[in-house]
């Protein structure tokens, strides 16, 4: 399976020269409607967003979190789909969707917070409409489909309102699309006809398992048996990523159901900050996807278009400062409150909850106090 | 008494009319799981519901119970109360990662900004002459499990009460269902509830031992007390009622009354129910004992093939073979 060999909407090429194929005009047409603060603001955000990772790494390499899940290498499948996400719609990533956090209004500390070890969350889904990370994969698609079975049967589907209208978009990598669980939810979601679409960030290593030990068939048709129909989308272009994640909401929204999403990328980095990527891989495939870098190739589109320095130093000097900014927060992060341990185990009282909580109170106080 | 408006059902029945109550209550009630619209379930608890209710309140889940689980899940984030119903004991496994790592965290994980009100409804145990894996009982890996709470109905009305008040709670309750004794009969007062979700209840009052038993064991329990009486021992009978948590203060004032006791339960005893509330009245008891606590269970085997469960479950005899041991000393 040569991921070249099949068809794959691209409208930014890897030398940042923009151009849509017939068979795609309509997603073009999504890219026309876009004006130049918009494009932006997608520039902005991926360029933020990677040195938000950077900075990440070297906090989890000077001790200060525990984890660290680069994301480096797909920015544009992140930012691109994020902000195609509408003002109702709900998100359940996986746990590398950082880029999509931040198209949603999470708080980079939070994600910090979580892979320092401070919580297990701690943003609020309701609030946010971004769902918690999901660490057991796939498990999250299932709550996705859940989720919008409740939409559809709250008749918010395909109701012509945009105010009212809403639909789930779920992310998932291709390492996941091998759990029982992913299965499952296109099949839910094809019976039910429920409104969501399927995002996979194919960024063709799970952990040191290539693609070509995941899946026979390419993934984005991985839906068919179930009804699910799938594009593939260049996952290293923002416009594409962003185009077709728009489309396929919106038609989700309306009411015609299930869709898949094949983003095809490459992670640069290492699974995790555990990970060491040069025992399973040639460093001349990392260098070839780093020749197709999403943001270095946004940026010569954005020149092209006009955009002046001033806008790529603005936002490298933000940059900057974010880097230095989440450094002092994440120093600053106090150490939970012990007795937290026992919070929201159960929303109701629990009789060995409240004695375990009364023990430990009681213990460390005979211990002469816990902070 | 007099006033109250007593009905004769049979579990199942009583679980239906429960059912029934819930789904009327709250529109926000779903039902689903395998086969239990038009056919009402194998086990018909949930027959009738379908033209009540139409088929956006109760409908059939495709054969995945990770999928029954995990959209679960996601109805209740949505404001949903699923009631999902696993078909048979032996079936829950595929659900088990959804049910462990998902339904019983997510409220702790979202720091109580998200609640599970989701029910998972099993028919558990043995003494039908089944296939394999239609006989388990699975309720130690529930009641192990942080974050759920574990209950089982053992007579018609606490099957009727109990299941409302599960749908009711803010979070996931495992319902476990005596399968043998669904066409067992009793009154169902139709008025009050009789107590609260989580509390035992003492069934027979005695002086000399006191057995503990919960769901289809239950009836086996109190048979053994009726020819423990025939043979002058006065056996309390108390039924769990709620495994997790389980109600300790009415366990330990019955222990502190009969100084011995005996636990009777159909699953394996290695690592069993039976084995903490072993250990904790051990903790908690430890003066007023004048035996130890001895627990009749299955045989640490897979469930045995049906020609076999007779001998398998533990019976009245077996029950009380126990009961001699522990006032032999």
């Amino acid at each position: 399976m040569t991921p070249a060999t099949e068809p794959m909407l691209q409208l930014l090429a890897p030398d940042g020269s923009y151009g849509v194929e017939k068979e795609y005009s309509r997603y073009g047409e999504v890219i026309d409607s876009l004006g130049e603060d918009q494009l932006k603001t997608f520039y902005r955000d991926m360029a933020r967003i990677r040195r938000f990772d950077q900075e990440a790494i070297a906090l989890q390499r000077q001790g200060q979190l525990g984890l660290w899940v680069p994301a480096i290498g797909q920015e544009a499948a992140q930012i691109g789909s994020g902000y195609a996400v509408g003002k109702n719609d709900h998100i359940f990533p996986s746990y590398r969707e950082h880029g999509v956090a931040i198209t949603h209004g999470v708080e980079l500390m939070s994600i910090l917070k979580m892979m320092r070890g401070v919580n297990h969350g701690g943003w609020n889904p309701e609030e946010t409409r971004f769902h918690l990370y999901a660490i057991v994969l796939g498990s999250q698609v299932l709550h996705a489909v859940g989720y919008a079975m409740g939409v559809k049967l709250d008749g918010k589907v395909g109701t012509g309102d945009l105010d009212n209208d809403l639909a789930v978009i779920s992310y998932f990598g291709d390492g996941a699309t091998a759990e029982g669980d992913v299965s499952e939810s296109l099949l839910f979601a094809a019976v039910n006809e429920a409104p969501i679409v399927f995002f996979i960030q194919n960024n063709q290593w799970a952990i040191s398992s290539n693609i070509t030990s995941q899946t026979k068939v390419p993934l984005y048709r991985r839906g068919e048996g179930f009804g699910v129909p799938g594009l593939r989308v260049d996952g290293n272009d923002v416009l594409a990523c962003y185009a077709a994640t728009k489309i396929h909401m919106d038609e989700a929204r309306e009411g015609k159901g299930p869709y898949l999403l094949e983003a095809l990328t490459y992670r640069i980095g290492a699974h995790t900050t555990s990970d060491d990527p040069t025992k399973y891989r040639d460093e001349e495939e990392v260098e070839y996807w780093r020749q197709r870098d999403p943001i270095a190739r946004f940026e010569v589109f954005l020149r092209r278009q006009g955009v002046e320095e001033d806008f790529f130093e603005e936002v490298a000097v933000a940059g900057d400062e974010l880097a230095k900014d989440i450094r002092e927060q994440t120093f600053a992060l106090p150490k939970p409150p012990l007795e937290s341990i026992f919070d929201n185990v159960y929303s109701d009282d629990h009789p060995e909850i409240n004695a375990q909580r009364a023990w430990l109170r009681a213990y460390e106080d005979q211990m002469g106090g816990h902070e | 008494m007099a006033m109250s408006n007593y009905q004769e059902m049979a579990i199942a029945k009583a679980l239906n009319a429960g059912l029934r109550k819930a789904m009327q209550r709250d529109d926000k009630v779903l039902v689903f799981g395998e086969d239990v619209a038009r056919l009402g379930g194998v086990f018909r608890v949930t027959e009738g519901l379908l033209d009540e209710f139409g088929d956006s309140r109760i409908f059939n889940s495709p054969i995945a119970e990770s999928g029954i689980v995990g959209t679960a899940i996601g109805l209740a984030m949505r404001g949903y109360r699923s009631v999902a119903e696993i078909q048979f004991d032996g079936f829950v496994f595929p659900a088990f990662n959804q049910i462990t790592t998902q339904l019983a965290r997510l409220t702790y994980r979202s720091e109580g900004f998200q609640q599970m009100p989701v029910v998972i409804r099993i028919p558990v145990g043995g003494g039908i002459g089944a296939v394999e894996h239609h006989s388990e009982s699975p309720e130690a890996y529930f009641a192990h499990t942080p974050g759920l709470r574990v209950v089982s109905p053992s007579n018609p009305n606490d099957a009727y009460w109990m299941i409302q008040q599960a749908i009711e709670s803010p979070d996931p309750v495992i319902f476990l269902e005596p399968k043998r004794r669904y066409w067992q009969k009793g009154p169902v007062n139709l008025d009050t509830a009789p107590l609260p979700l989580h509390s035992a209840r003492m069934l027979r009052e005695g002086t000399d031992l006191t057995l503990i038993a919960h769901g289809p064991m239950v009836a086996t329990a109190l048979q053994a007390a009726e020819l423990g009486a025939e043979e002058g021992i006065s056996i309390e009978v108390i039924d769990l009622r709620s495994l997790s948590p389980v109600d300790y203060p009415t366990l330990l004032a019955s222990v502190q009354k009969t100084s011995r006791v005996v636990i009777a339960q159909e699953a394996p005893n290695n690592v069993s129910l039976g084995s903490e509330i072993a250990a904790r009245i051990a903790e908690q008891a430890y003066y007023y004992l004048e035996a130890p606590v001895i627990r009749v269970g299955g045989f640490d085997t897979p469930y045995p093939p049906a020609k076999l469960e007779e001998e398998y479950l533990p019976d009245a005899d077996r029950i009380l073979e126990a009961v001699d041991r522990v006032l032999a000393y």
